[in-house]
């Protein structure tokens, strides 16, 4: 029986060949925190430990509350730049750099066949370049910065077989965003997905972080493409280290092999207030809404921008709306604004918000007010994450976001292909 | 193992009505946390749960975000433990991680209603209600352990500690 790439990573890094549902104890080969490293930082402090054990393979971005908003965010920004001096830790990308898993992306740091832990639960994104990436939480963050160790059960996997070519407005989050409707909030918990056949190598890499990176929202410990020709080209000129391509043997032991017609998919959005409420966009067309986000680590890169500026070029955004756009990181920034579509997008009346994670969380930067509705290209519509608990977030692709701006109520996108 | 009061929920439980985002990087006390318990599912839970209080709900709960504050906030406020049909995986990590007892356990879930009183067995792993006895795999001794420490921070202080000893008696 052949191996999975799950079994591969995990076995490889334990020494020994391993089945999933094993436990094995593994040392990462990179761990990245946010903001939230503050906190990760006072559980550290806890061991009454000097030293963090390894300091190379440690990478602080901040991006959740980015400017910091108050004194507390403030503090907590202080904190991690003064802790960061005192441990020299190499990799620290400071506020104004983008969303963490943009940033950890286009700085080389998710490469295939990495082990990759996470204080983030988006942090399954890294599979779009073939890495074991997963997401654990502060405590864990702060032994593994301790002891360069952690646990991890080996998880069994789900392929996901995609055939067929995109139709016109429909993207990869159209994509995921059925699957997760199809298959359930928790169909993959405790689980590996792999995203495969032709259409999955079809797929630009800046789609493929979009997928793996809502392989979380079906709950699945990790996701995963295999890096392909246009995976290596893009990691070439950025990998921090030196990596290896790992891929499932082709007699490998799957829990389950899903097949996917893609052509067959219509545009989508997520309702309220789960990932899984997902109906075709032609079944909630015509509902308003207050507020609308294109971006943030899910769809905020060049592609993405670029598709709503196409919609939006030369008019206007309904004037009931407003409409919040957040680059992925300030490289992604910068292209699409050299590139006009973000000058489109302004012209539009949207406002631009710097890379970040802004009101995704409901921290700061146009949070909901009681009764309010959004509709976000975001991965995450849970009741009260954009503010008040009586608010509501619609979840759709960049193109139907931009298309509803127009209308100020849900839009179809491909009346505007 | 001492009685508790179930205060019972349903499927899909997720961070973000456990512990509001808002609050994420605002509150970091964790007494202040339990403050927030479960806001934006129950505003009341907070104000009237009692330590050794039970959560029982179905599945995938404490599904989303990696907030361990999820599970900080609850084994703040006391409860004793979290019986549901199925937990998130981070979820799960980080509930052993803060000394919060986990118990799959579907039949009790399905059985059991808010309100009663139940007890549980961690080591033999049996739940007693009014509604039955029911029997859950228990977690395993490593997980126990750190369950016994009080978390998974005092379970490696204690390990590193005892390594440097080692260490230094070997020495
Ligand atoms: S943009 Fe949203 S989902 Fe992405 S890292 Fe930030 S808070 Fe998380």
């Amino acid at each position: 029986m052949g191996q999975t790439f799950s079994e591969k990573v995990l076995g490889a890094k334990a020494g020994k060949t391993v089945k999933a549902g094993e436990i094995v104890f593994v040392s990462p080969d990179y761990i990245l925190s946010h903001d939230n490293s503050a906190a990760i930082i006072q559980e550290f402090r806890k061991l009454a430990i000097e030293r963090v054990k390894c300091t190379e393979k440690i990478v602080i971005v901040l991006d959740h509350v980015v400017p910091a908003s108050t004194e507390k965010y403030a503090q907590n920004h202080k904190d991690i730049r003064e802790f960061v001096k005192e441990q020299d830790i190499p990799h620290f990308f400071d506020v104004f750099h983008g969303i963490c898993h943009q940033v950890f992306s286009e700085n080389g740091f998710a490469l295939p066949g990495k082990l990759i832990l996470g204080a983030d639960s988006h942090t399954t994104s890294y599979g779009a370049f073939g890495a074991f990436s997963v997401g654990i939480g502060r405590s864990e963050a702060a032994s593994v910065w301790a002891t360069d160790e952690t646990w991890l059960k080996v998880p069994e996997t789900i392929r996901i077989e995609m055939s067929g070519k995109l139709p016109a407005m429909v993207f990869a989050k159209d994509i995921i965003l059925n699957i997760i409707g199809k298959e359930g909030a928790d169909r993959a918990n405790y689980k590996a997905v792999e995203f495969a056949g032709q259409a999955a190598q079809d797929f630009s890499l800046a789609s493929r972080l979009v997928m793996a990176n809502m392989a979380a929202e079906m709950g699945a410990k990790n996701g995963y493409f295999v890096p392909d020709e246009k995976a290596l080209t893009w990691l070439e000129e950025r990998a921090q280290s030196e990596f290896e391509v790992v891929v499932s043997d082709s007699d490998a032991n799957y829990e389950a092999v899903l097949d996917y017609d893609i052509s067959a998919i219509e545009p989508q959005v997520a309702c309220p207030h789960t990932v899984d409420n997902v109906r075709p966009v032609t079944e909630v067309q015509g509902t308003p809404f207050h507020q609308a986000i294109i971006g943030t680590c899910t769809n905020g890169r060049i592609e993405d921008l670029k598709v709503a500026a196409q919609i939006l070029r030369g008019k206007k955004v309904h004037p009931d709306v407003r409409v919040l756009v957040i680059p992925a990181s300030r490289k992604e920034y910068l292209q699409v604004l050299q590139q006009g579509d973000l000058e489109a997008l302004v012209d539009a009346g949207c406002l631009v918000l710097n890379p970040g994670c802004g009101p995704c969380l409901g921290a700061h930067q146009g949070v909901l007010a009681p009764g309010e509705v959004a509709i976000s290209t975001a991965n995450r519509n849970f009741r009260g994450r954009m503010g008040s608990r009586d608010s509501a977030i619609y979840l759709a692709s960049p193109a139907t976001v931009a298309a509803s701006a127009l209308e100020g109520s849900i839009t179809d996108p491909r009346k505007y292909a | 193992m001492s009685k508790g009061k179930v205060w019972k929920y349903g499927d899909d439980v997720n961070t973000d009505v456990i512990f509001p985002g808002k609050y994420t990087y605002s509150v970091l006390d964790p007494e202040e946390m339990a403050k927030h318990a479960l806001e934006d599912l129950d505003p009341e839970f907070a104000h009237k749960v009692k330590p050794g209080d039970i959560v029982v709900a179905g599945k995938n709960f404490g599904c989303g975000s990696s907030r361990e504050q999820a599970a900080t906030c609850l084994k703040h406020a006391g409860v004793q433990a979290v019986i549901a049909k199925s937990f998130a995986r981070i979820f799960f990590r980080n509930a052993i991680n803060q000394g919060l007892p986990v118990v799959q356990c579907s039949e009790a879930v399905d059985n059991i209603q808010g309100g009663g009183e139940i007890s549980i067995d961690f080591a033999t792993g049996v739940i007693e209600s009014q509604k039955g006895v029911f029997d859950f795999a228990p977690l395993p001794e490593s997980v126990l352990q750190i369950l016994d420490a009080g978390g998974l921070i005092p379970y490696i202080k204690k390990k590193m500690e005892r390594e440097k000893n080692h260490g230094e008696n070997n020495a």
